[in-house]
């Protein structure tokens, strides 16, 4: 029986586990969707993963979007991924990455064959996948393996008081026990940023995170505001709910990371950890749907998500799990929360009791049990983009 | 101890946040330090929505702002206690 110590994933080939059953219908491309949402409506216990980008990016761009390609079909939560794009040499340069996990992949160009033939010969090999991998069962495991990715949103005055602190009190219970950690939102941490730099593991990945960090202002903040970003960042919804400036958010986000642990490492967009179990800061955007993206692409299965005001997001491969510390949002929009700590505000729980009780919802999550955004069927899957394409 | 209608997270703070619906001008708060969990009331001047702030001094244009023990920006008018602190007086020293 599952203890707070351990859960039932899917054991892959690669030694990762996944908390989920996927067989993934990729786009390579966006004019590549149609069939792949063909096939994800042919092929029942499937899911296709449609985007807006993959034509004529180059350079880091391109990397970027290879990087999340390969990791989206590479993430454990994917059982076997089929592969579409509308040439053959790029859709091989992806099938090619995800194969190196050892899971079942195969790709498939439109040109020379149509929508029609491509539709009915990946509908073939994906009903293969499905009964490859429908039967599978899930494996007691050590919470160790867990990977457990976090981002807020929506966020408001009670995210600094009560979800992100439960977040980092998990952390702070988890990182110790060997999971793999991630929080990001490289624009978010403005206000914070020397607090943030004082938590990495040693002053050279604090300097690493500050050269990311001051990157994103002088190449990107500075060349395109127009004012300032005081409309964007904190956000309309923000602003409702009472967060007045960036330095105000930053201090509520970076509640997240606990109070006694450290990050181990400066990751890219997409980058998979590789400096072992810990925490990582990943440079990303704030936008919830391109930062969820990107760390699952990173191969993180499970994702922690405080929000104040209530943001409703979801991510097709990796299960958001919602928490929130605001009353009214729980009132109001309780069908979208899977933790409720709004005692926390009420002086009810205790942040170590909202740690636990987060806890207990990724236990129940990782064995199969569907967060909130899994039921209302959200599915955002978001490129990030780092300039025009050519 | 009753529900609290403003936390305060740290000693040092100039600003608390309303953290339960229906606060009207005229109200006499119950403050909590979530820090040390010590309390003390004060008195609003406005109504205040649920997750907003009120300040927890008098203060004159330029002063600083302190939340969690750390400046999150400056005052821009004039500001008595018990008063609403948004984006009205409120503005980020950064961007």
């Amino acid at each position: 029986m599952a203890t707070n110590e351990t859960f039932f994933g899917y054991r892959r080939g690669n030694s990762r586990v996944g908390v989920r059953n996927y067989v993934a219908i990729l786009p390579v491309d966006d004019i590549s969707n149609a069939a792949c949402e063909a096939v994800a409506n042919n092929i029942q216990g499937t899911i296709a993963l449609p985007h807006s980008y993959g034509r004529l990016q180059f350079g880091e761009d391109l990397e970027l979007h290879f990087r999340t390609m390969i990791g989206t079909g590479a993430n454990p939560n994917v059982a076997a991924c089929i592969v579409i794009g509308i040439e053959p040499g790029w859709t091989q340069q992806i099938v090619d990455g995800i194969a190196d996990t050892g899971k079942p992949v195969v790709g498939f160009s439109i040109e020379q064959h149509g929508d029609i033939e491509t539709i009915a010969t990946a509908s073939r090999k994906a009903k293969e996948f499905v009964h490859m991998t429908s039967g599978l069962q899930r494996e007691e495991c050590d919470i160790s393996e867990l990977w457990v990715a976090a981002k807020c949103g929506e966020s408001d005055t009670t995210t600094g008081l009560a979800s992100c602190p439960a977040v980092g009190n998990m952390y702070d219970k988890w990182i110790p026990k060997g999971i793999y950690g991630c929080f990001g939102e490289t624009t978010e941490i403005t206000g914070a940023e020397h607090i943030c730099a004082a938590r990495a593991a040693t002053p050279e990945i604090g300097e690493k995170f500050m050269k990311t960090w001051q990157a994103y202002q002088d190449e990107v903040v500075e060349p395109y505001k127009t004012s300032d970003l005081s409309d964007s960042q904190p956000t309309k919804g923000n602003i409702l709910g009472g967060l007045t400036t960036i330095e105000e958010k930053a201090l509520g986000n970076l509640e997240k990371i606990g109070k006694e642990i450290s990050y181990i490492d400066v990751l890219e967009p997409a980058e998979a950890p590789l400096s072992g179990p810990g925490l990582y800061f990943m440079d990303t955007s704030s936008a919830a749907a391109e930062c969820n993206t990107i760390q699952a692409a990173a191969g993180y299965v499970v994702h922690c998500f405080p929000t104040g005001q209530g943001n409703i997001i979801g991510n097709p491969i990796m299960p958001v799990i919602k928490i929130t510390g605001n009353p009214r949002t729980v009132r109001t929009m309780g069908e979208h929360i899977d933790v409720d700590v709004s005692g926390v505000v009420r002086r009810e729980m205790t942040i170590p009791q909202a740690g636990d009780a987060l806890i207990d919802a990724i236990i129940q999550t990782a064995n199969g049990r569907f967060t909130a955004a899994e039921a209302l069927g959200h599915k955002e899957f978001v490129m990030t983009k780092l300039y025009r394409s050519a | 101890m009753s529900i609290p209608h403003l936390l305060v997270h740290n000693k040092l703070d100039n600003v608390g946040v309303v953290v339960v619906e229906g606060v009207e001008a005229g109200t006499d708060l119950l403050a909590v330090v979530t820090e040390d969990n010590s309390d003390f009331t004060i008195t609003t001047q406005h109504d205040i929505p649920i997750g907003h702030k009120i300040a927890l001094s008098d203060f004159t244009e330029g002063d600083t702002v302190i939340k969690y023990g750390v400046d999150i920006g400056r005052i821009v008018q004039n500001t008595n206690k018990g008063e609403h602190i948004h984006t009205h007086n409120l503005k980020t020293k950064r961007w």
